[in-house]
């Protein structure tokens, strides 16, 4: 029997052998003690697994504390597979983004396939239909490297190959590149999901005797301890860890998911839960743990891929596809005949018990033996040291400089071309967004809308984060993110509901970057409150470092809005020429992060833009009055780039143009990346009403029938002028000819 | 006229193809399993886009092999209206009930935009609603739309009118001809790569692929009285 070879528990605790799992000497005592005995090899690995960051967020859970989970609409707040908020006629929205950095970092297309598969089983896991997807991805710069292009290509490939084929469309997302994620991309994946309030199902093991079963693909040597692997940095050895990446079959997900929706009209289904990181183990243990149950499982009947495999492997194995589910003691033939119409394995694998123990039995033996709660709950926490990044201090210091810009239009050409500015049709074609046939607001505009089939109701959805403004003030950056998020889901037309969190960060175990956290979820906390956006669910990713080198603090925003009728849908181009251009909101002098530093410095200094919430949530609620009432042709934030850009990508896909006149400093009104701001086209019939709702919008310009853009102080001095179809090649050009450039 | 919308293990259009019939046309459709013995009931048959079988072995090879495929072969033979739909076209070429093959897009890469079409024979029971050489701008979604054949194939194809929806301006896949969709040589079985059931309402911007579905209700309604 293979699992002779196995190193015995004097061998483990004398040798050490824990550590190469990721558990430290303390809390290898700590098991012990739990135990009151040394834990064998797959006990070992057990603990290894549930108690590595990735499934127990033990350095994250104090700054997780500080977010609002609650809300009147809040129908399941974080712990379960994905939240839930209600959007009225007994349904609810159901969504959540999850990260799959490490495993894309290495084996970029499988690591992006399957964090899109993960993430739809989490939303269906709950009972819920995917009807979108959203992702957040960031990069090294394209033209730095052939690594970084394939990275992004074969990244793009996975999402695209997953979500294709599965059917569910990918409506929006977001995309930067900066050096600091050159060795590290990040990958996140959202789902949003629609259900029956009467559907809602949970991830428990309850009632004393009833069904253990495991449906599904079949379990291989895949992704063994991937949750481990996510939770360390990766080093020049990273390449190493590939047999940690999980593969992918969409295919397989189709018909689970199917099977899935069928089986929860089931009475005699008592709960359900993904098999993700950490396979089986998490599974059973959490769903016991939730229902203060114990579970024991037979691994001689769990579906298999290969044979020979042992407890350990089975049990940290991180096999696709596949879902535990507890059923009704007897009611399991119909159960297992639903699975059957779809060519799925629906297999009793162990049964619900009263002890509270996680038992597992392989070869007739007991191979692990340990309380559940131990495993899903006893995780130590540690509250780990924080400490003011120099930088940080530094940055304070200086001054907001307007920067020297000589031609104006140049810079604006150059900033449409930046990589992170620049059109991402080419990625977004390449992704099914219309599969469903219910995307209003296709990818492109500030926020993605799909209609509620059978009522006229939409969902808004949108990914945001800036991460430059984080790096250079946590707490200003993390208001920003929540802000910009809401601000892109009032320009479509929805209110928002709640939010999904992303926290992408480096070493915790560096004071530096345990502030980071620390500081941008006090500011992502105070924004939620002050847009009435709570979190429903999320995760968190760190060790997010390469060579020891951290990404910027990237904690990506995924926000779901309500569009309360269809008719308020609203996009960014403009839609007639004679309608006024209005622009809300001041402009400061603030070029810290912004995209005008690094073009002109090739790195960015300073501090981040200021914004204050109580003006954005005034202003958010203005805006949306105003579209709501139907005075508003078209709205659009002013993002990175500042004014001018976002001017200019209201003409882009349109016939026509727009006149303004911009009063302030050229440089500054034009690319400063002041907070709080808007571009708003209004017919002219309405502008006195439009006015008098938006008391501080600006009336700037008018849309143009000549398709050119055109831009003037407010001496009447010609800033920028242009046909838009020049601006406009080099903004959709500018991704597809990086791809084509030499490294 | 009642409808049959068949779903393989895979298919994901189907439920865009059962609400365009239902919601926008108003007509009784069905979802159909693919191991269905009998489609006597229905009067067109629709063949949805997706990844049957996950496409795994050849785009549509697998469904080809499915019991529900036969009744299809029966229902193209009595002369029904068949449709098939990017997957669904891909079968009924493994099927044979169309002639040629789906490569892989020219530029290798999955691509889904809206693109132009003309309508290159309006002399058919698929397209009779659309006036001849009309463009109309409809979905594409797919990663195998390269139509290709033989030269005596596509001589035939042309000569036979069989040629009636093609690519207008940009050509998406490197498709031969331009070819966006094709009937047999009795014009009651179409195949097309382009998406007519995610072109039925302005809401999801734009409805220029219903007329074809309504010119497929009016030619049934026409055939049907005359024999009555």
């Amino acid at each position: 029997m293979s699992t002779k070879l196995e190193p015995t528990a004097e061998q483990i605790k004398e040798q050490k052998l824990y550590a190469s799992m990721g558990l430290t000497d303390e809390e290898f005592a700590l098991v012990e003690s739990i135990l009151g005995r040394t834990p064998n090899w797959t006990e070992t690995g057990l603990f290894s697994v549930m108690w590595s960051e990735h499934c127990s967020y033990k350095n994250s859970k104090p700054v997780l504390r500080k977010f609002p989970t609650e809300g009147k609409h809040v129908l399941q707040g974080p712990g379960e597979g994905a939240g839930i908020v209600d959007i009225g006629d007994e349904q609810a929205v159901v969504f959540k983004m999850e990260s799959h950095n490490h495993p894309s970092a290495i084996e970029p297309y499988q690591g992006a396939a399957t964090g899109v598969g993960g993430i739809i089983r989490d939303v269906f896991s709950m009972g819920a239909r995917p009807i979108a997807m959203l992702n957040s991805l960031r990069f090294g710069e394209l033209d730095a490297s052939k690594r970084v292009k394939f990275l992004f290509e074969e990244v793009v490939a996975g999402i695209a190959g997953y979500g294709n084929c599965i059917g569910i469309p990918t409506v929006g997302g977001e995309i930067q590149f900066d050096p600091c994620y050159e060795g590290n991309p990040l990958v996140n994946a959202m789902c949003v999901g629609l259900i029956d309030h009467k559907d809602i199902q949970k991830g428990i093991a309850s009632g004393v005797g009833n069904t253990v079963m495991y449906v599904g693909a079949k379990t291989g040597r895949d992704g063994i301890h991937g949750a481990t692997f996510a939770s360390e940095e990766l080093d020049e050895n990273a390449e190493e860890k590939r047999p940690a990446v999980q593969v992918g079959d969409p295919f397989m997900e189709k018909l689970l998911l199917e099977a899935c929706l069928e089986l929860v009209k089931f009475d005699s289904l008592v709960g359900i839960q993904d098999m993700g990181a950490a396979g089986l183990t998490s599974s059973a243990a959490e769903m016991a743990s939730k229902a203060g149950s114990g579970l024991e499982m037979n691994l001689d009947n769990v579906p298999q891929r290969e044979s020979g495999m042992t407890a350990y492997e089975m049990m940290l194995s991180e096999s696709q596809e596949r879902m535990l589910i507890v059923v009704k003691k007897g009611e399991e033939q119909p159960i297992v005949d639903l699975f059957s119409k779809y060519d799925l394995d629906a297999v009793t694998v162990g049964v619900v018990t009263d002890d509270k123990m996680f038992r597992i039995k392989h070869n007739g033996e007991i191979v692990a033996e340990v309380p559940a709660d131990a495993l899903a709950e006893d995780a130590p926490v540690y509250h780990k040291p924080s400490a003011v990044p120099a930088y940080y201090t530094e940055f304070q210091q200086m001054d907001n400089v307007e920067p020297a810009v000589t031609d104006y239009k140049e810079t604006l050409l150059a900033l449409l071309q930046q990589a992170t500015i620049a059109s991402k049709e080419w990625v977004y074609e390449q992704y099914d967004h219309q599969v469903r046939t219910s995307t209003v607001v296709k990818p492109g505009s500030d926020a993605a809308v799909v209609r509620v089939r059978g009522t006229n109701k939409g969902l808004a959805m949108t990914t945001d984060c800036n991460s430059r403004y984080i790096y250079l003030d946590p707490e200003m950056g993390g208001k920003i993110a929540v802000a910009e998020a809401a601000r892109n889901i009032v320009c479509s037309g929805g209110r928002p509901l709640a939010i999904t969190d992303c926290l992408n960060f480096g070493n915790p175990e560096k004071p530096e970057i345990f502030w980071q956290i620390e500081k941008s979820a006090d500011g992502i906390a105070a924004a939620c409150l002050a847009l009435e956006s709570p979190v429903i669910g999320g995760n968190v990713s760190l060790y997010n470092e390469r060579s020891n080198e951290a990404i910027y603090p990237t904690p990506t925003i995924g926000m779901v809005g309500l569009v309360d009728d269809l008719s308020y849908t609203t996009t960014q181009e403009v839609k007639n020429a004679g309608d006024f251009v209005y622009v809300i909101g001041e402009t400061e002098v603030e070029f810290g992060g912004s995209e005008l530093q690094k073009l002109q410095n090739g790195r960015i200094f300073g501090k981040a833009p200021v914004i204050d919430l109580e003006v954005e949530a005034a202003r958010q609620q203005a805006l949306l009055q105003a579209i709501r009432a139907g005075l508003v042709q078209s709205a659009h934030d002013v993002a990175e780039g500042g004014l001018s850009v976002a001017i200019a990508e209201t003409t882009f896909g349109t016939k026509l143009g727009v006149e303004v006149t911009l009063e302030g400093s050229a440089t500054s009104v034009l690319f400063s990346e002041s907070q709080s701001r808007f571009v708003i086209t209004v017919a002219p019939e309405k502008a006195v009403q439009f006015e008098e709702v938006v008391a501080d919008a600006k009336k700037v310009g008018v849309v143009t029938e000549e398709a050119t853009i055109k831009i003037n102080a407010a001496n009447n001095d010609l800033l920028i002028e242009g046909t838009v179809a020049e601006f406009q090649d080099a903004w959709k050009g500018a991704i597809p000819c990086l791809l084509k450039s030499e490294a | 006229m009642k409808f049959a919308v068949l779903v393989f293990p895979g298919s994901n259009c189907d439920l865009d193809m059962y609400h365009a019939i239902k919601d926008e046309l108003g007509e009784e459709v069905e979802y159909v399993w693919h191991d269905e013995q009998d489609l006597s009931a229905y009067d067109g048959i629709l063949v949805p886009g997706g990844f049957s079988y996950g496409d795994y072995l050849r785009c549509g090879a697998m469904a080809n092999q499915s019991n529900v495929m036969s009744e299809v072969k029966k229902a193209a033979e009595a002369g029904k209206p068949v449709l098939g739909v990017c997957n669904g076209f891909q079968i009924l070429t493994e099927a044979g009930l169309l002639p040629g093959a789906l490569l892989r897009n020219k530029k290798l890469k999955f691509m889904c935009k809206n693109v132009d079409l003309k309508v290159a024979n309006n002399n058919t029971m698929f397209t009779n609603q659309y006036a001849q050489d009309e463009v109309i701008s409809i979905p594409i979604a797919h990663g195998e739309g390269n139509y290709y054949c033989d030269g005596e194939t596509l001589k035939q194809l042309q000569d036979n009118n069989q040629i009636v929806f093609t690519y207008s301006g940009e050509n998406p896949n490197g498709s031969l001809a331009d070819i966006a969709g094709i009937v047999n040589e009795r014009g009651n079985v179409l195949g097309m790569m382009p998406h007519p059931e995610r072109a039925i309402s302005e809401v999801i911007g734009g409805a220029e692929g219903l007329a074809l579905f309504k010119s497929i209700v009016k030619q049934w309604r026409e055939s049907n009285v005359n024999q009555a």
